[in-house]
């Protein structure tokens, strides 16, 4: 009952949403399940995004290359998967080239101390450069990672072809933000992760590792941004393009701040863009309004310059973000 | 290794009001000693010394020169000459007349969008808009420049560009209202501009009220004649205009009030807001200066380059070459023309490569990112001049909702 009483607005607010969503089901199947697949389809490499941003902001690291290592994860994923013709290995080398860039990103900024903007932006510029350089037309991977239905699960009507009848990575990002709320809250990792962003001279005197830490986790949120990228060029098409990631990665950052850097209400934020996103492109399909395609495709940016408007002051960023930690300083 | 008449290291600002900590070694007559931070070790003296005080030169040198050798194993890597590579690349952009047309006509909008990186640095702002306000700038410049197309020549120049300005001011003036009253990252909104920006004009020139329905591919109407910026030999005419904003906006920095108070707020806004400095007004000014500089690189882009309309791809990456630029310069405003110099012959000269060797122009791109990469990452400095490094400017601080 307490947690009910301390989550009023959220439980309420998730309730009002599924109540609308089965509405919406009964009142026309078909377009419900298309328009809400659609979005959960969009939403995919927001949430993992909006994951890497959470654990590095948690523990105190800005990550403004989420972009950059997305594409070099699509990019790293699709020709491993090219060159061997194993979209398995692809998505590791996806995840692999993640951790690369999420070391960088770390050693960087907590041991070089370099301002984390720069380190963002420096990632992002970089990894438009290594992987437009090193881009080959022509190449094809087999075949796209497939989709298939969870057992059971996937019955449920509307939740089950949305969510759970669809490819690995798709439903690796719902387990993966429902493990890492557990992980941030629930766990020690998670309280010394929390300290350490709030306020890390303290968790220093406590005895915790700042420094360590703070590698370790940027590090490893790498993983969650290179398998994004898999996900771009293997799971959601079967090709890589250039700059594929076109801005995901900054509007995993305005979904983080508007879910308040918690995973489970970053993953409605990423629900919510997905679902404005198809539903233009919906009204658009069924001739409805005439919105010009260059229109539907702005969606993504405006709504995230008002979601930041009107998040801003409603919600606190961790403290101890974006400064180096210093011992002793 | 401590030295042991070192007064123990506070985080009190710098005593000596004429020594400040950020750029002092960028502006200090070789005499007077570098004061890096309260507490700081004697300076050295000797060449160290020399190269200490001169290190807002010397390790941009450094990076650019680890960048080339970086790049030159990626281009060994690739089966061709990095030494014939590189000789190609500059003999074509500097010794060949339309080389150098073509570099100078890339330097021209690069000084510019640097410093449109360079002022908002001053004032802790990282602006990655310039190639959105850029585009904002060409758009307007290719809107009026045919619409009003019937005003004679000096006049119709001078309308597109001042309207190229305002565009430019006024797309950058979004982040800074957003930054202002809701307390919107400035990075994320100049980045969701940029792509707004790619998205409008898109829209525009693709069927929308400024496409020319006479070109095979999406582009705007050519503007006439009169609005058209022939060069003069080799200088084309924006090079003079861009070289005086410069020297202005480095007299403006350290010479004026307004200067005073923008780099005041970038060092510290809570002393500057006691001391009555209002960030409101420095961020809004710092960001429409900002984005006035890089609507008139896109006035120039589009003015003076063939084929004088607008088409998709004339803006390149023109605006985050900028942040290259202003880094390379860290932040020094007459730093950005031989960074732009540097780069624009990168850019001129990247075609050649292609058509002459046929190695990919793209490597220009990877260039460019190595040396942005070796110039930002404090390592180098650190290596060489271990306690005696410059702090470089702290952005990430004033991030958060």
């Amino acid at each position: 009952m307490t947690w009910l009483q301390r989550n009023k607005i959220p439980a309420g607010t998730a309730l009002v949403v599924l109540v609308a969503a089965y509405a919406f089901y009964f009142a026309n199947p078909n377009i419900a399940v298309s328009m809400f697949s659609n979005a959960w389809f969009l939403a995919v490499p927001l949430v993992l995004g909006a994951m890497v941003g959470v654990i590095g902001e948690r523990s105190g690291v800005v990550n403004i290359g989420i972009e950059g290592q997305m594409l070099v994860g699509a990019f790293a994923g699709f020709f491993a998967a090219a060159a061997t013709q194993s979209v398995f290995i692809g998505v590791i080398a996806g995840a692999l080239s993640g951790i690369a860039m999420g070391a960088f990103l770390a050693f960087t900024t907590v041991k070089g101390q370099l301002d984390q903007i720069i380190a963002g932006v420096v990632i992002n510029i970089v990894a438009t450069g290594i992987t437009s350089f090193y881009y080959e037309s022509g190449k094809t991977i087999p075949r796209g990672l497939p989709n298939f239905d969870v057992p059971l699960l996937s019955k449920i009507p509307l939740i089950g072809p949305v969510f759970f009848s669809d490819g690995p990575i798709a439903l690796f990002a719902l387990v993966i933000v429902i493990v890492l709320h557990f992980l941030l809250f629930k766990t020690r990792w998670g309280l010394r992760t929390r300290a350490v962003g709030e306020y890390p001279s303290a968790a220093d005197t406590a005895g915790i590792n700042v420094i360590a830490l703070r590698l370790f986790n940027v590090t490893m949120a790498g993983t969650l941004a290179g398998i994004a990228g898999a996900y771009l060029s293997m799971e959601a098409t079967s090709t890589f393009e250039r700059g594929m990631s076109s801005g995901r990665g900054f509007l995993a950052l305005a979904i983080l701040i508007f879910g308040a850097w918690r995973p489970l209400r970053a993953l409605a934020a990423a629900l919510f863009f997905g679902f404005m996103s198809a539903s233009a492109s919906q009204l658009q399909a069924s001739n409805v309004v005439n919105i010009p395609q260059q229109f539907i495709n702005l969606l993504p940016y405006v709504l995230t310059l008002v979601v930041l408007a009107a998040a801003a002051g409603r919600v606190r960023a961790p403290g101890a973000v974006g400064q180096p930690f210093v011992k002793g300083d | 290794m401590v030295d042991p008449d070192r007064p123990p290291a506070k985080d009190a600002p710098s005593p000596a009001p004429d020594a400040p900590a950020s750029d002092a070694p960028a502006k200090a007559a070789p005499t007077v000693p570098v004061v890096a931070e309260r507490g700081a070790p004697p300076p050295p003296t000797g060449l160290l010394g020399f190269l200490v005080r001169h290190q807002a030169i010397v390790v941009p040198l450094i990076a650019v020169v680890l960048a080339f050798a970086i790049g030159a194993i990626l281009i060994r890597a690739q089966g061709f000459n990095p030494t014939y590579a590189y000789q190609r690349l500059f003999t074509h952009s500097f010794l060949t007349e339309s080389g150098l047309l073509a570099t100078l006509q890339k330097t021209t909008p690069l000084i510019l969008v640097g410093l449109a990186v360079a002022i908002p640095l001053k004032v802790g702002l990282f602006n990655i808009g310039g190639q959105g306000q850029l585009m904002a700038g060409g758009i307007g410049a290719a809107w009026v420049g045919y619409a009003m197309r019937d005003l004679p020549a000096p006049l119709l120049v001078i309308v597109a560009v001042v309207v190229a300005v305002l565009f430019g001011a006024m797309w950058a003036s979004i982040a800074a209202l957003l930054k202002t009253t809701r307390g919107v990252h400035e990075v994320i909104s100049t980045i969701m501009l940029n792509s707004i920006a790619v998205g409008i004009i898109d829209w525009l020139i693709n069927g929308g009220p400024l496409s020319d329905p006479g070109q095979p591919f999406p582009a705007s109407h050519a503007v006439p004649e009169a609005a058209r910026l022939d060069p003069f030999g080799v200088i084309p005419w924006g090079l003079p205009v861009a070289l005086i904003l410069a020297v202005a906006v480095a007299w403006m920095l350290g010479r004026t009030t307004l200067g005073f108070e923008l780099q005041t707020v970038g060092r510290n806004k809570f002393a500057a807001g006691y001391a009555g400095i209002s960030t409101t007004r420095t961020t809004l000014i710092a960001m429409a200066m900002s984005g006035a500089l890089a609507g008139l690189a896109g006035a120039f882009e589009l003015l003076q380059i063939e084929p004088w309309r607008y088409q998709n791809g004339i803006a390149g990456s023109l605006g985050f070459d900028g942040i290259t630029i202003a880094l390379l310069a860290r932040g020094n405003p007459l730093g950005t023309i031989p960074a732009a110099i540097l780069v624009g012959a990168m850019r001129a000269g990247a075609p050649t490569l292609q058509f002459e060797l046929g190695i990919r122009p793209e490597v220009v791109d990877v260039l460019l990112a190595i040396t942005l990469l070796m110039v930002s990452l404090p390592v180098i400095a650190k290596w060489i001049f271990r306690r005696h490094t410059v702090k470089q400017t702290q952005l990430a601080g004033s991030w958060g909702a």
